[in-house]
């Protein structure tokens, strides 16, 4: 039953990706309202998903690295949605949804068998910890897809390119903002998870840091982001710098994510 | 009845000759009049705009009408008939038909999309309802071409993209800060396309707006005329760091602006974007400018640029346009090929009630002593009878039907149902 609804949600998010493509070179208004049902109902499939299996395990289903992708795909959407909502960008799609699908076809291609959590993790600062570093991720992972749009759009003013898809994507103006709205959000939530997390590591462990790789590219990602901030409001790198600056962020979020564990560096995070 | 259209347009016929055969003010009335009394045309309304001159006619014969509607021109308008005949172009039943959606959709015009044209055709026919020049068929017709225009203009992208200088400005602004409002313009100079767009920008309402002038009253006036404050020359670049948009278009015969300065007021604007229209000629502003970041400059030929792009983009859209103008021609058919049956279906039910008439009457006269009650019952069935003999007929009548003619010819000899031709 989780199963199957999980691969429902990856098939939907498969579809919009197609279309969100397709969308890239031939957009209309029916397409991106097709992509928001298709995505919607891969959430609500998605969620349920999640929500089966927070039942089976008894704790949110983040201690594997196929749970946490899901979850990490999770977070993200539901970013997605905020923003359509707000900006009603229909082209965002295009750029956001492929990372959610890859993402997810990541998790879909990791063992997904429910391990017993040790007991020393189980916490409620389980919860807590691993919401706050995910919904921060995702909001970065956000600002990846729509740095991606900003250097389009700023190449195609710049180039005197105005046709196409320079009709289709918003303005540079609200690319940046929303950007920069993103960080703003990611980043203080990614605050938060380093600082629960350090809690939870000394009520489990008996010390607040322990240079555990995970910790240590935490600790890199937060100064990038710290840097975007600093210098966006310092020197005034905004628009292009920063939209560089927030897709270099990503991949390193995407590192610490998923490399750390690939490079089977010992550490406490990994999930075996 | 059939539908004819003659005209010229701005693709047959030059400037020269579609002014001689305009009809401007008084004339136009005059010419309705004069056309409405050739004894072939039924209905009529005339358009006279300085792209074409058409008139629409609903006539008995097309090629009696045609030659007489010519021969009109040719005399109202003084001129010898070969002299234009070679511009004019005439349409009859679905090509006539075709034709005027495709002008109400502004698919046949100059710039395709542009507006204006269906409130031209509005107006003719507003005028020509006025004064009772039209009935039933042109009525329908201009209804169904202002219905298909508005759902050619929503259905597709005809009308969206900027074909002129002003409007391609104020399309590339909104690609840059979206919202307007609260932004601030400088125009650098005058000039007739700097002012229109500066009269775009305003409407699309720009917070502030800053006029240089080299004569600084010239600067004044126009800053009156635009609701801004007026800025002396040698002071622009000091005001420019808190410009968002800036037209320049001032008569110097070099740079007013090079690239070392706009790196300063990019510091000292934090690097908020700008952007910056050059409409001069020769260039008033450093092209160089457009590769520093977070600056957009754009000059008259990119402009142009944009807006050839644009045409392009509607002329796809075009495309689709004509689908809809299919579909609708083809509708507009059916209906008036069912307007054909209507005589006869009113003849026939006619004839069936005068047979039920006279029969009663005959009734009446034998059977004198009949109370009322039973009197009633016997028209009742009567009436009874005569609807249910004459619905198989009348039902096929209405039926959209390949062989609709036939049968009509078939249905009168049949019921012996003589004339019946539509007459208004």
């Amino acid at each position: 039953m989780g199963t199957a609804l999980f691969e429902l949600a990856l098939t939907c998010y498969f579809a919009v990706t197609i279309i969100g493509i397709i969308g890239l070179f031939k957009g209309s208004k029916e397409s991106s309202q097709l992509m928001l049902i298709v995505t919607g109902a891969g959430f609500l499939m998605h969620s349920a998903s999640i929500v089966y299996r927070y039942v089976a395990a008894g704790h949110l289903p983040v201690t594997s690295m196929h749970e946490a992708a899901s979850f990490f795909v999770w977070c993200i959407v539901l970013i997605f949605f905020f923003l359509e909502y707000r900006y009603k960008i229909g082209i965002m799609g295009s750029f956001i949804l492929p990372i959610v699908f890859i993402l997810m076809l990541s998790s879909s291609v990791l063992p997904r068998e429910i391990r017993p959590l040790s007991p020393v993790l189980q916490s409620y600062w389980l919860g807590i910890h691993t919401f706050l570093a995910f919904l921060g991720n995702a909001a970065f992972a956000v600002a990846f897809g729509i740095g991606i749009m900003y250097l389009l759009q700023e190449h195609y003013l710049k180039s005197k390119h105005t046709h196409g898809l320079f009709k289709r994507l918003p303005s540079i103006q609200v690319l940046d903002e929303i950007n920069y709205k993103m960080i703003t959000l990611g980043f203080p939530l990614l605050t938060l998870a380093i600082i629960s997390g350090a809690l939870w590591a000394e009520s489990a462990w008996g010390s607040y840091w322990r240079w555990d790789p995970k910790e240590v590219w935490s600790l890199i990602t937060w100064f990038i982001y710290a840097l975007i901030l600093h210098i966006r409001l310092t020197a005034g790198w905004r628009g292009k710098r920063a939209a560089i600056l927030s897709i270099i962020g990503f991949l390193i979020v995407l590192f610490t994510f998923f490399g750390v564990n690939l490079l089977s560096m010992k550490s406490l995070h990994s999930f075996s | 009845m059939k539908v004819l259209v003659i005209g010229l347009n701005h693709k047959t016929a030059d400037v020269e000759t579609r002014e001689k055969i305009a009809f401007t003010g008084a004339k136009l009335e005059e010419g309705v009049f004069g056309l409405r009394k050739i004894p072939e045309v039924k209905e009529v309304a005339l358009l006279s705009t300085c792209n074409r001159v058409e008139i629409y006619a609903c006539v008995s014969d097309t090629a009696a009408a045609a030659e007489n509607i010519k021969n009109f021109l040719a005399s109202f308008h003084n001129l010898i008939r070969k002299d234009f005949e070679g511009s004019l172009y005439s349409h009859t039943e679905s090509d006539a038909v075709r034709h005027v959606l495709r002008v109400a959709s502004s698919l046949d015009s100059m710039v395709v999309g542009e507006p204006q044209i269906l409130g031209q055709l509005k107006d003719v026919f507003d005028f020509a309802l006025s004064k009772k020049t039209t009935g039933i068929l042109l009525n329908k017709l201009f209804k169904k071409a202002i219905s298909t225009a508005k759902r050619v203009r929503t259905e597709t992208k005809i009308a969206e993209n900027a074909v002129s200088i002003s409007f391609a400005a104020v399309e590339l602004a909104k690609k840059i800060f979206t919202d307007l409002s609260g932004k601030s313009f400088m125009l650098l100079g005058a000039g007739e396309m700097a002012e229109l767009a500066a009269r775009h920008l305003v409407n699309n309402g720009v917070k502030e707006v800053a006029v240089v002038n080299r004569t600084y009253e010239r600067g004044c006036e126009m800053a009156g005329e635009f609701k801004g404050r007026a800025v002396r020359f040698e002071d622009f670049l000091h005001e420019l760091a808190l410009m968002d948009i800036i037209i320049c278009s001032t008569g110097a015969p070099s740079y007013i602006l090079v690239r070392e300065q706009m790196n300063k007021v990019m510091k000292e604007r934090k690097h908020r974007p700008v952007f910056i229209i050059d409409i001069s000629v020769p260039r008033n502003i450093d092209p160089e400018i457009n590769k520093i970041e977070n600056v957009y400059l754009y000059d008259v030929d990119d402009l142009q640029e944009v807006i050839d792009s644009n045409i392009l983009e509607r002329q796809k859209e075009a495309e689709k346009g004509e689908q809809i103008i299919n579909d609708e021609v083809e509708n507009f058919l059916k209906w008036m090929s069912s307007l054909d049956s209507v005589p006869t279906i009113v003849a026939l039910r006619q004839k069936a009630e005068a047979i039920k008439n006279e029969e009663l009457e005959k009734f009446k006269v034998k059977c004198p002593d009949m109370s009322e009650d039973r009197l009633k019952a016997v028209e009742y069935l009567a009436t009874a009878i005569v609807n249910k003999l004459i619905h198989p007929p009348t039902s096929a009548l209405k039926e959209d039907a390949e062989d609709r003619d036939e049968l009509i010819a078939m249905i009168k000899k049949l019921y012996g149902i003589n004339g019946g031709n539509v007459e208004e």
